[in-house]
């Protein structure tokens, strides 16, 4: 919970407030890596609540076990794909789609009276895949360092007078404040010891 | 007006909202001519810092012209006054501004309540930052209200540009500093130590760009992605380590599996179980000569894990850290930038209308474009 819920603090009385919001930093990748952090989450805590009755509804009886599991792997990928490193979250819900198309695979089979619902699941699996592929490959382009390793600042220096003639150009007439002084100090006297 | 605001983790937006008025006797409105995205903005961006509210207008590092004045500022300042705003508010007054520890004021902060729950001791209010230091609105917008505007502002004269004040915001002879971190405040801590006379400057970083900035001051550098920082720094200093370690980096380093440990704090920022990634404390603490001092000016937000105290202890560190005291130093700075020892408008890479703002937050995060420093005018 936000510490600003626990204290109630709140903005003050005179301070600006906004009358039209404008354009965001957050862009449509963004947006979408954003929600599917939330689906993450929705679907691990399903999958942790309620593993049986997904697995009845599947016709998986006997792999309980095996989606409580990916109900975890759901909220451990959810952290990352919410935080500001989204495409190690999306890689990895990218490589649990992977897991769970192979999860229902078998659930496809003539021989699963439930294999409606798995079809179903499987093609939302699909399809979430190629919203988890779009959402990685948007965030990557967004966000990439384009151009930096190409710049070249060796003529910024920020001393007019040059590197060489700047050393210790302050130290003539700055008065170093006395608490800031660091002689007399134990670095000092550590190399005055006996070695 | 319009302003960048703050709706939310990586959700900065170009809004209008309603202009400030003045509420206090003590306080002036300025009308922004520049401003600029500071390092430490990126962290609210990222939503590490507690206590943002939406709607909270972003900057602290801004400039402008004065154009009205309370009743109890008129001594100071009038109208037409050209002023840089340091990011920390002072009242001038209290026992911390007397004794010239302005960013902790204890005057100044309108939610000391909370500052004092989240700190133990309340520091000063500082622009478009945290409620924890009273959520005044920032200078990321095209007016500013700025309290206690007699004692909390800069005069600058004319004739010098905006780019070479924006950031009006020790060193022994002999020394070897080594500073962690070539973003602005790392590149003007290389200048600073360049001028007080440092004998080795090395600069720490793996960004090219960055590191040609930093050896164009003179300063020699380590590509942490190429070589081993400790096994450099000793080479450097026959075996001894630096004397002055400077942490310009702040909460939010680098992340690699090359440096396993800012792997583990990353994981732990994300649930929750660690506010800041302290690599480079860590890596000052092992490599720094023993008796040396380690200084902090990058930001660090609160709770942090696996600190050698033990090394820090037994190596009689002397440790340095604050918010800059940023009046106690602008007089200075401002006399050397009129005299041409120093130009800050070199960090400058990006100058764009306040419009581009949102997507300037991205590129600056991202550090693509080769960006250093945005400055930003409406």
């Amino acid at each position: 919970m936000p510490l600003t819920n626990v204290t109630g603090v709140a903005r003050s009385e005179g301070d600006p407030r906004v009358q039209r919001k404008g354009p965001s930093s957050l862009t449509g990748p963004d947006r979408l890596a954003r929600a599917l952090g939330w689906f993450s989450v929705g679907l691990g805590l399903a999958e942790l609540a309620a593993p049986g009755r997904l697995a009845r509804a599947l016709g998986l009886d006997d792999k309980e076990g095996l989606i409580r599991a990916y109900g975890a792997r759901e909220l451990a990928s959810a952290v990352p794909t919410l935080s500001i490193d989204k495409p190690i979250g999306l890689a990895a819900r990218i490589g649990g789609d992977a897991l769970d198309l192979a999860t229902l695979a078998p659930a496809l089979h003539r021989d699963n009276p439930k294999r409606h619902n798995a079809a179903i699941a499987a093609a939302l699996v699909a399809g979430i895949t190629l919203l988890d592929i779009a959402a990685f490959k948007g965030v990557k382009a967004a966000h990439r360092r384009d151009g930096g390793a190409a710049r070249d600042y060796s003529d910024r220096s920020g001393l007019p007078r040059g590197a060489a003639a700047s050393r210790g150009l302050a130290r003539k007439d700055f008065d170093i404040p006395p608490d800031y002084r660091a002689e007399g100090t134990v670095a000092d006297a550590i190399p005055a010891l006996p070695s | 007006m319009k302003a960048l605001v703050w709706h939310g983790k990586e959700d900065i937006r170009y809004d209008t909202v309603s202009d400030p008025a003045i509420e206090h006797p003590r306080d002036a409105i300025i009308k922004v001519t520049s401003c600029a995205i500071c390092g430490s903005d990126l962290h609210l961006f990222h939503n590490l810092v507690p206590a943002m509210l939406p709607g909270d207008i972003m900057g602290h590092e801004t400039m402008g012209e004065v154009v009205e004045v309370g009743s109890d500022a008129k001594g100071s300042l009038k109208k037409g006054d050209r002023v840089v705003i340091p990011f920390t508010i002072q009242c001038g007054e209290c026992d911390q501004c007397r004794r010239g520890n302005f960013s902790v004021c204890e005057r100044t902060n309108r939610k000391k309540a909370l500052g004092d729950k989240a700190f133990g001791h309340a520091t000063a209010g500082l622009f478009g930052y945290t409620h924890l230091t009273g959520g005044y609105p920032g200078g990321q917008a095209e007016y500013l209200r700025v309290p206690f505007a007699d004692t909390t502002h800069i005069k600058v004269p004319g004739g010098i540009d905006d780019e070479k004040l924006l950031f009006l915001s020790d060193i022994q002879p002999g020394d070897t500093v080594a500073v962690w971190g070539c973003g602005p405040v790392g590149q003007m801590t290389i200048r600073s130590a360049i001028l007080l006379g440092a004998e080795q400057v090395i600069a720490i970083d793996h960004l090219p760009e960055r590191l040609s900035m930093a050896a164009a001051a003179g300063a020699i550098t380590i590509d942490f992605m190429q070589e081993s920082v400790v096994d450099r720094l000793n080479a450097l200093t026959d075996g001894k380590g630096p004397h002055k370690c400077i942490d310009a980096v702040g909460t939010e380093s680098h992340v690699d599996f090359g440096q396993p440990d800012t792997v583990l704090d990353r994981a732990k920022q994300m649930l929750m179980a660690e506010n800041d990634r302290p690599h480079v404390l860590r890596e000052m603490i092992y490599v720094c000569r023993p008796g040396g001092v380690i200084s902090i000016i990058g930001v660090y937000l609160g709770l942090v894990d696996k600190i050698p105290m033990g090394q820090a202890m037994n190596k009689g560190l002397t440790f340095r850290m604050a918010q800059a005291h940023v009046p106690r130093w602008t007089g200075d700075l401002l006399r050397r930038i009129e005299d041409g020892q120093i130009d800050p408008s070199f960090v400058i890479t990006h100058k764009v209308d306040l419009s581009k703002g949102p997507e300037m937050y991205a590129t600056f995060r991202d550090k693509a474009d080769g960006c250093v420093k945005v400055m930003l005018q409406p």
